[in-house]
């Protein structure tokens, strides 16, 4: 789009650190989440679950659940659409299970009661039949001729004769003599890099409340981060008109991704539906790690050439990814994002988006990048040691920058990849010394981000404040960003601009708050409806004045006269505009609607020195360094938050979480005890760095932060402890029984 | 599920003993509600044992010898003062658990009557020489802590048994003790391996040991063998690579999420190393 009006310094209010609006509410408990919502009448809702991780469904009997006391309604999959094809359809098999279970944890029927207790009680009586069938989770042995077939058509067109009906998309891509490239290198590097699947740990579980009427209409409140996006499933899924039913998004305790899709709403509204009254329906944490989306797992082949001077001539990867039992594992993404932080000459990528006998994948903070970043800053690495070259003087004669064709095509406008490379480099941390056992990595990533569909509305009160309406939920303070930019663009004080989260009857569609696209795109249409809210209010001014629109200009919150022959008018504030507007032609606001695209890529470059004790294996972060480019920090302290953030998960993956799945295809670790996200005491404080360099697609050059942290870490991490310990790490987690067995095995070959 | 709460000892045994279903007591509950919660355990019958007269208390006897109440969490015993300087190891293996909300809840009965192979208040107690007074419908008895467990979530009480008090020795001078347990991150995990040592010096020469390992076997057990290669030593390298041996060879662990046989054999190996020199150093005199 066209930024006729793009302002990169000279701020105000933006850059600076105020108090988020939802603050207050959200350290005193007030503010309400998704299971904080109640209503009268309301029924409560439990989900039948498989135990088995391939199974047919022979028989569901409620007979007995039914027969108990304050049960109000069991659903199962004969009380959803029928005939739904695509997307939508397996959208469905996974919200409840159809003919078959398709891993542990699948939802096979719900029941609603007059309490929750009840309902768990009821939901134990439910007997449901199976058929025990083989099954498989490993994405490797997914694609073994010998695998069991999960559902044997799922496959699209793309995927070669021959393969296992498993694999279910197939892409490849590439450019460059890749045999000239490798002939021209002085070092190859040729290895298989795996991830196993993590999950986005948001501290809040899923939780609705549904209330849908045999007339069709409905309501729907509830923890997402994307209410139009719900609005589109579920009432697809029921088989409703869209604009019938209207969902209000609660405050959001995290979603990382996994809040944009629906696991329970279809459920909620079903199960109302039928019993005629709101039902409320709140997942455990163990329900949250066997049934909603995990990531990717993913299995990696990676060769990369490169000259004594650490020119890369050539690269290639082979990425196969488990999304669960449905297509969709991010292949694409991890393919595009893998080499993107380099101009590479010739370059050559396959891909293969494979099913398993797990929960269906959902978006993971820039879904797919980690693992491939993983794959090939490993590669990297083993380079630089090989070719004994300084990692980020590697990196820096490599990077991308504005004008390098990328290696998934396109060429990269203005980009701040370098920039990091050279923060990076001057900061102490990377000069610090380092003790015994100790080891320092270095890893960049990428991440594309994201436009989306957008509306935005901003009124100006009686008072002359102003009141923003976006669809996009607030996960990280986008709140506080979006009253900063109006807060700037009308000239007026931040603590004047209240910005509310609509639902879906108030604003057209919203894509969800994911792609690091709110700050950027619901900023982006703050702004310009805070500019049409300027023309109007300089209109106002002009016809009280008698003179011409254009004569007036709009200067820290006053319209004032501008121009040769505009006349001399003392300036007339918001305020005394605003108070006058019931009389002068009535409300004032602005609204903006676009897709925009103008979403810049942000690049960031990590530093971390770890420890590893030689006789455990367990790692310890000693010090973590995030350099990232913002474009430009709306908040900084939200988008050091959101470095911080990225770069914890992004630890957590290379060193402990995983979904570990046993013998029987169960998973053994559905709760925190096992399923180890880094606690607070592990890490110490996350050092930040905001590279700015201005995004040309926004009007004032911001860039979405969210995902791109957690790209570097995984690799980082690997690389550090490849230093530390001696013994590079091919697959992650990098847990200490299998730095030691790695130890053990060095020690004993 | 009945629910009560009982107002002294015979009261709860007379209970339990005539219960007929699932039975549980409610000391801090932090392994019994969770159990509840995630229907592992759904008792019938749920005593609450927190209301009997002195079960909150801790008492220093005349022989030096310490008593304590089969509800006192975690957090009061860190912050007992002559408990800490008499039995670090002991106040240190009760504290890992859990986090600080944890803490002001568990006992260390509790801990020991859920039967874990890896609980963590477990070990030391054992090293101690601690003993449990138990009453039940037959009268009461006293029993040694390692007699306790025996086998993953099971102990040898009987029906209508319950433990009233925990009982440790008198302190010997220069003397001390020590609990260390792997987990990979540095809280809220279950121990991997957890090893405890208590011993005791006459000059620079240990002349009493004790050695116990959580984690590596269906209970936490004594290793009379990894004792052994530290008594008459001074916590020399033979000495030490001896009772990492010991300690090694008593292992009998399972493969699972948390690790795997190799890995807790070798770390129970290096743990008894380090907590050993944690407890020669205390007996030397170093604080706690
Ligand atoms: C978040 C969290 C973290 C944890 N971390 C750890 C950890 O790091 N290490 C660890 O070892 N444990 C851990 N635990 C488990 C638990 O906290 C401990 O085992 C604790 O010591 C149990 O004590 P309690 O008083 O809460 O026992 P309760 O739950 O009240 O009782 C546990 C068992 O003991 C029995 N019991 C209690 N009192 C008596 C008695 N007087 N006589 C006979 N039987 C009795 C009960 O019937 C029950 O079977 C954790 C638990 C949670 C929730």
């Amino acid at each position: 789009m066209a930024l006729d009006d793009r302002k990169t310094d000279g701020f105000k209010y933006i850059g600076t650190r105020p108090n988020r609006p939802d603050g207050l509410d959200k350290v005193t408990g007030k503010a309400r989440f998704g299971a904080d919502a109640s209503a009268s009448g309301m029924l409560h809702g439990a989900i039948v679950r498989s135990p088995h991780a391939h199974a047919r469904i022979l028989k569901i009997d409620a007979t007995r659940a039914l027969a108990l006391t304050g049960v109000k309604a069991v659903v199962t999959r004969a009380d959803f659409a029928t005939g739904l094809t695509g997307e939508d359809a397996d959208l469905l098999e996974n919200v409840i299970a159809g003919e078959k279970a398709l891993y542990d944890g699948h939802a096979i029927a719900a029941v609603a009661a007059t309490s929750a207790l009840i309902a768990r009680d009821a939901a134990k009586l439910v007997e449901v039949t199976y058929e025990p069938l083989p099954h498989v989770t490993d994405v490797d042995a997914a694609m073994q001729p010998d695998a069991p077939i999960i559902r044997a058509d799922a496959a699209d067109d793309s995927v070669p004769e021959g393969m296992h009906p498993n694999v279910v998309r197939y892409m490849e891509f590439g450019r460059g003599d890749l045999e000239a490239g490798f002939a021209e290198a002085d070092a190859i590097v040729e290895q298989t890099y795996k991830t196993e699947a993590t999950h986005q740990g948001y501290i809040e579980p899923h939780a609705c409340l549904a209330q849908l009427g045999a007339d069709g209409r409905g309501e729907l409140w509830c923890c997402t981060q994307g209410h139009w996006f719900v609005r589109r499933m579920c009432t697809a899924l029921l088989g409703l008109e869209t604009s019938q039913l209207r969902v209000t998004p609660s405050e959001i305790g995290g979603g990382f991704g996994g809040k944009t899709t629906v696991f329970i709403d279809p459920i909620a509204l079903a199960l109302s539906r039928k019993a005629s009254r709101p039902v409320k329906l709140v997942m455990s944490r163990s329900e949250v790690l066997r049934a909603t989306g995990p990531t990717a797992s993913a299995s990696m082949d990676i060769k990369i050439g490169m000259k004594r001077d650490g020119t890369i001539t050539a690269a290639s990867g082979v990425f196969r990814l488990q999304g669960g039992a449905f297509p969709g594992a991010p292949t694409a993404e991890t393919m595009q994002c893998a080499f993107a932080c380099y101009e590479i000459p010739a370059v050559h990528e396959v891909g293969y988006d494979v099913i398993a006998n797990r929960p269906k994948q959902a978006a993971y903070r820039a879904p797919g990048a980690p693992m491939g970043a993983f794959a090939v800053e490993s590669a990297l690495d083993e380079l630089c040691r090989e070719l004994d070259l300084d990692p980020i003087e590697m990196r820096l004669k490599n990077a991308s920058r504005e004008g390098t064709r990328s290696s998934f095509g396109p060429r990269f406008p203005r980009v701040g990849l370098v920039e990091t490379l050279e923060a990076a480099k001057a900061h102490p941390h990377y000069a610090a010394p380092l003790g015994p056992n100790q080891g320092r990595g270095v890893a960049c990533g990428y991440w594309m981000n994201w436009g989306g569909e957008t509306s935005v509305s901003l009124a100006i009160s009686e008072d002359g404040t102003a009141q923003v309406t976006v669809g996009t939920p607030d996960i990280g303070g986008s709140r506080a960003s979006m009253a900063l930019m109006a807060a700037e663009a009308l000239g007026i004080p931040y603590e004047n601009v209240r910005c509310n989260i609509a639902d879906t009857g108030s604003l057209g569609i919203n894509e969800p708050t994911h792609g690091s696209r709110a700050t950027y795109a619901s900023g982006l249409a703050t702004i310009e409806s805070a500019r049409q809210a300027i023309g109007k209010l300089c209109e106002r001014a002009a016809d009280k004045w008698g003179i011409d629109a254009e004569a007036v200009i709009w200067e820290d919150g006053c319209a004032k006269p501008s121009g040769p022959n505009a006349g001399e008018f003392p300036p007339l504030t918001i305020a005394e505009i605003a108070a006058e507007m019931g009389s002068t032609g009535g409300p004032i606001s602005g609204h903006h609607e676009a897709t925009p695209n103008g979403h810049g890529g942000s690049f960031g470059t990590h530093l971390v020195d770890l420890e590893v004790d030689p006789e455990t294996g367990r790692t310890t972060i000693l010090r973590y360094t995030v350099v990232q480019d913002a474009g430009k920090a709306i908040h900084p302290a939200y988008v050091e938050g959101q470095f911080q953030g990225g770069a914890v998960q992004g630890i957590g993956w290379a060193l402990n979480e995983e979904y570990i799945y046993g013998q029987d295809g169960r998973l053994q670790n559905p709760i925190f005890l096992d399923y180890r996200v880094p606690v607070a005491s592990d890490l110490p404080m996350i050092d930040t760095v905001i590279v700015e360099v201005p995004n040309p697609g926004h009007p004032y050059g911001v860039r979405g932060v969210g995902e791109t942290g957690i790209t570097p870490p995984l690799p980082a991490v690997a690389n550090a402890v490849a230093t530390a310990a001696g013994v590079r790490l091919r697959h992650l987690p990098m847990t200490p029984p299998r730095i030691l067995a790695a130890l053990e095995q060095k020690a004993g070959g | 599920m009945r629910y009560h709460t009982a107002a002294s000892f015979e009261e709860a045994v007379a209970i339990a003993a005539a219960a007929e279903g699932v039975t549980r007591f409610l000391a801090g509950g932090t392994d019994v509600l969770v159990q509840l919660r995630s229907d592992v355990v759904t008792p019938d019958d749920l005593i609450d044992i927190k209301h009997i007269p002195g079960v909150s208390e801790i008492i220093r006897a005349d022989d030096g010898g310490w008593t304590i109440g089969i509800a006192v969490p975690g957090a009061v015993m860190g912050e007992h003062a002559d408990l800490c300087r008499d039995w670090p190891g002991v106040v240190e293996g009760m504290e890992l658990i859990g986090s600080t909300q944890v803490q002001g809840r568990a006992t260390l009965v509790g801990n020991l009557c859920n039967g874990s192979p890896a609980a963590d208040g477990v070990p030391a107690l054992m090293t101690a020489g601690a003993t449990v007074s138990v009453v039940g419908p037959n009268g009461s008895r006293t029993v040694a802590v390692q007699d306790i467990p025996t086998a993953p979530g099971r102990i040898s009480l009987s029906k209508g048994e319950m433990i009233t008090a925990v009982h440790l020795p008198a302190r010997a001078e220069h003397a001390g003790d020590a609990y260390l347990r792997f987990i990979p991150r540095t809280e809220m995990d279950i121990a991997v391996v957890g090893c405890a040592v208590n011993l005791r010096l006459d000059g620079d020469v240990i002349i009493e040991a004790s050695v116990a390992l959580g984690a590596v076997a269906p209970t936490a057990r004594l290793v009379p063998a990894a004792a052994e290669a530290l008594i008459g030593s001074t916590l020399d390298d033979a000495a030490l690579s001896a009772l990492a041996e010991a300690a090694s060879a008593a292992c009998s662990p399972i493969d699972d999420k948390r690790g795997t046989i190799a890995f807790r054999t070798r770390v129970a190996g290096v743990l008894a190393r380090r907590a050993a020199g944690i407890a020669y150093d205390r007996a030397k005199g170093a604080s706690a």
